[in-house]
């Protein structure tokens, strides 16, 4: 067992992915002679050569879509589009071809089309480079989303996506880049579709992914100390998401809060929700909270910055005055 | 006077049983939209027809062929099974996409046929793909790319022509100006005027702009051009000047364009050019055109009636292949 990064589980990924298929290329901005905005690909360009490790103009939307059409041919791109706030500029190949392609040709044509990209905010960098706009690929069918939170999360599920045939949203989370976690020398894969337990708790339910787990985890430690039993769910993928392991985990606590750091009018936190109470309303104590971030555009300022990110003390909050506890 | 046509005479008739096919298919769509058969938007290639049969019957089976929505025209050049568009046309389990796809979304991934695409521009990031993809297993496919003059004013336009350039990709970039995006004249939409070939020079893309009524001068444009693409691994651009026939969509009358406009181009018919090609070369007689023209019209009628004939896809349907399973084999491998 070692420990790294997760900047560094991404790195290992994506040369396991490089070695082990010559089907795989990397395209994007800046991942080659600048070495990635986020240094996942550092030394990458020497290693494996400009054919392999390409530098692509700032022209997201040919790249993308560059991406999907040479999967439908059989390759395996994977595709870094610096932020998720600039995939904005790509939406329509995401959106309309990418995800629509097996669909509308009745499965005649795969996009095996892997599309990493930074998502979250903290980073005090304003209103258009602090988004999270992973929820919003996850309401479409026809793509996978996929928000690791730790390492080993993020090395397992990337080594599953690079065998999954559809075009995947592999959402890494900018704040997470040098959390630091365990990784085992021994391989493994995790299963898209499965979320983790990340700690047992019979009370409440704390479902969370991507940056927001940490959060629900210092929730966790918080109500632990007052005898308050969290058991925190890290989603893992918000498409498919694993339905089984929330309505399972909400059957024993009968309370649930859902997470999640953006906005909350039209939030994916609001479907989950739904689906829970759908699913184990006989079950439940109470309604299924939602903590998200106010709906405001990302402030600069520090101070107020922070004011958008959920805090552990929201949610602690919330259900001590819903649920009493 | 008898004039020479440099074609063989066999493919000439081929050719021209193409393009006929192709007016004809058109025709009974629209018949078929009338009656309520044939739902959503429907835009036929009547008036195109030489610039899908000059080109596409060119490039070889490992090439590939991308377009727009207006693809009817296209995928039967490409030799896919008219039976298997019109069922598809009709929303039925026979149709290329099994009636998932329609009119706008025809693909047939055997006959390299990737799509028909209906977000205008969309299509020109995937042949860039398409053609990355070739050069990176190191094959000497081609990609033809089709798309109309409404899309040269899409960023996706500019992005992948600047892409297949600097990467040195095998894409013949094919427009069909026909003059007006929907309903919008181009030179009300361009500021760079009417010759939209001029537009790849910045990129350094060679460009020419051609006749696209006539059937011979935009086969041997295309013969010259795919060559050279497959030769040097880079990209042209064949403007084909051409017009449509009917409105944009079945639903448009076409309130945009004057009489004496639309009389004056129906006066270049394609079709009537290559027939009296056909003719003065004496590759035909009147009498055998007319044979080709009734062997078209029973097959349309075959065509018709299977698409008539054939179930709706089952309900169970609305949920496959929305997700490709890992199992599935990926397209040629």
């Amino acid at each position: 067992m070692s420990e790294m990064i997760l900047r560094d589980a991404m790195s290992k990924a994506l040369r396991e992915a490089l070695d082990q298929d010559d089907r795989v290329f990397l395209m994007g901005e800046d991942i080659g002679a600048y070495g990635g905005a986020y240094a996942v690909t550092k030394g990458f360009l020497e290693e494996y050569g400009e054919e392999r490790i390409r530098d692509t103009p700032i022209s997201e939307s040919v790249f993308v879509g560059a991406g999907a059409g040479a999967a439908m041919i059989g390759m395996r791109p994977i595709v870094e589009v610096m932020t998720i706030n600039f995939t904005l500029v790509a939406i329509d190949q995401i959106v309309n071809h990418a995800a629509k392609l097996s669909y509308m040709s009745n499965g005649q044509f795969k996009v095996p089309l892997i599309l990493r990209t930074v998502t979250g905010g903290g980073g005090q960098l304003a209103a258009t480079h602090s988004q999270s706009f992973e929820n919003w690929y996850a309401s479409v069918p026809g793509l996978k989303v996929v928000v690791p939170a730790t390492p080993y999360d993020a090395l397992g599920l990337f080594r599953a996506s690079r065998k999954d045939n559809n075009p995947i949203i592999f959402a890494e989370h900018a704040m997470l880049y040098r959390v630091r976690g365990e990784v085992p020398e021994e391989y493994y894969e995790i299963p898209l579709g499965k979320a983790r337990i990340a700690q047992e708790g019979s009370d409440v339910t704390l479902i969370a992914y991507s940056g927001m787990v940490k959060v629900a985890e210092e929730a966790a430690e918080i109500f632990y100390r007052n005898d308050i039993s969290a058991e925190v769910i890290d989603l893992r993928t918000l498409s498919p998401l694993d339905l089984e392991t929330l309505v399972n985990s909400v059957k024993k606590t009968s309370r649930a809060v859902v997470i999640e750091e953006t906005w909350k009018t039209g939030g994916f936190s609001g479907s989950i929700a739904s689906d829970i109470q759908e699913a184990a309303f006989d079950f439940l104590d109470g309604p299924v909270l939602r903590i998200n971030g106010p709906d405001v555009p990302a402030p600069y300022a520090k101070n107020l910055e922070q004011l958008m990110i959920p805090k552990a003390s929201w949610i602690v909050d919330q259900v001590k005055y819903n649920f009493g506890l | 006077m008898t004039t020479t046509l440099n074609i063989d005479k066999e493919l000439a008739l081929d050719l021209y049983s193409k393009m006929l096919l192709i007016r004809r298919f058109e025709e009974e769509t629209e018949r078929l939209y009338r009656r309520g058969k044939i739902g959503g938007f429907l835009h036929t290639y009547i008036g195109e027809e030489a610039i899908a049969v000059g080109a596409i019957p060119v490039l070889r089976e490992d090439d590939y062929v991308i377009g727009h929505y207006r693809d009817h025209g296209h995928a039967l050049a490409r030799g896919l099974d008219p039976k298997l568009a019109m069922a598809e046309l009709c929303g039925k389990s026979t149709g290329l996409s099994g009636g998932k796809g329609g009119s706008m979304h025809l693909f047939d991934a055997e006959k390299h046929f990737m799509g028909g695409h209906a977000i205008v521009g969309g299509q020109l990031p995937l042949a860039v793909g398409i053609a990355l993809g070739i050069k990176l297993k190191k094959l000497d496919s081609v990609v033809m790319c089709f798309f109309g003059d409404g899309a040269v004013n899409e960023g996706e336009f500019h992005e992948a022509m600047n892409l297949a350039s600097l990467w040195k990709l095998p894409i013949v970039f094919m427009l069909e100006n026909n003059l007006y995006g929907m309903g919008t004249q181009v030179n009300r939409s361009r500021a760079g005027g009417p010759d939209i070939y001029k537009a790849a020079e910045p990129y350094l893309i060679p460009a020419v702009q051609i006749d696209g009524m006539n059937l011979i001068e935009v086969r041997d444009t295309v013969i010259e051009g795919v060559e050279k693409v497959r030769k040097d691994q880079t990209p042209i651009f064949i403007e084909s000047m051409a017009y449509r026939f009917h409105g944009h969509s079945v639903a448009d009358p076409s309130n945009y364009r004057d009489n004496e406009e639309v009389e004056e181009n129906r006066g270049r018919d394609p079709i009537d050019i290559f027939k009296e090609n056909l003719l003065s070369a004496n590759f035909a007689t009147n009498e055998e055109i007319t044979a080709i023209d009734e062997l078209i019209e029973n097959q349309i009628d075959d065509i018709r009636e299977f698409a008539e004939s054939s179930p709706e896809p089952e309900e169970i349907e609305l949920y496959s292949h929305i997700y490709a399973s890992p199992e599935e084999e990926l397209n040629n491998e």
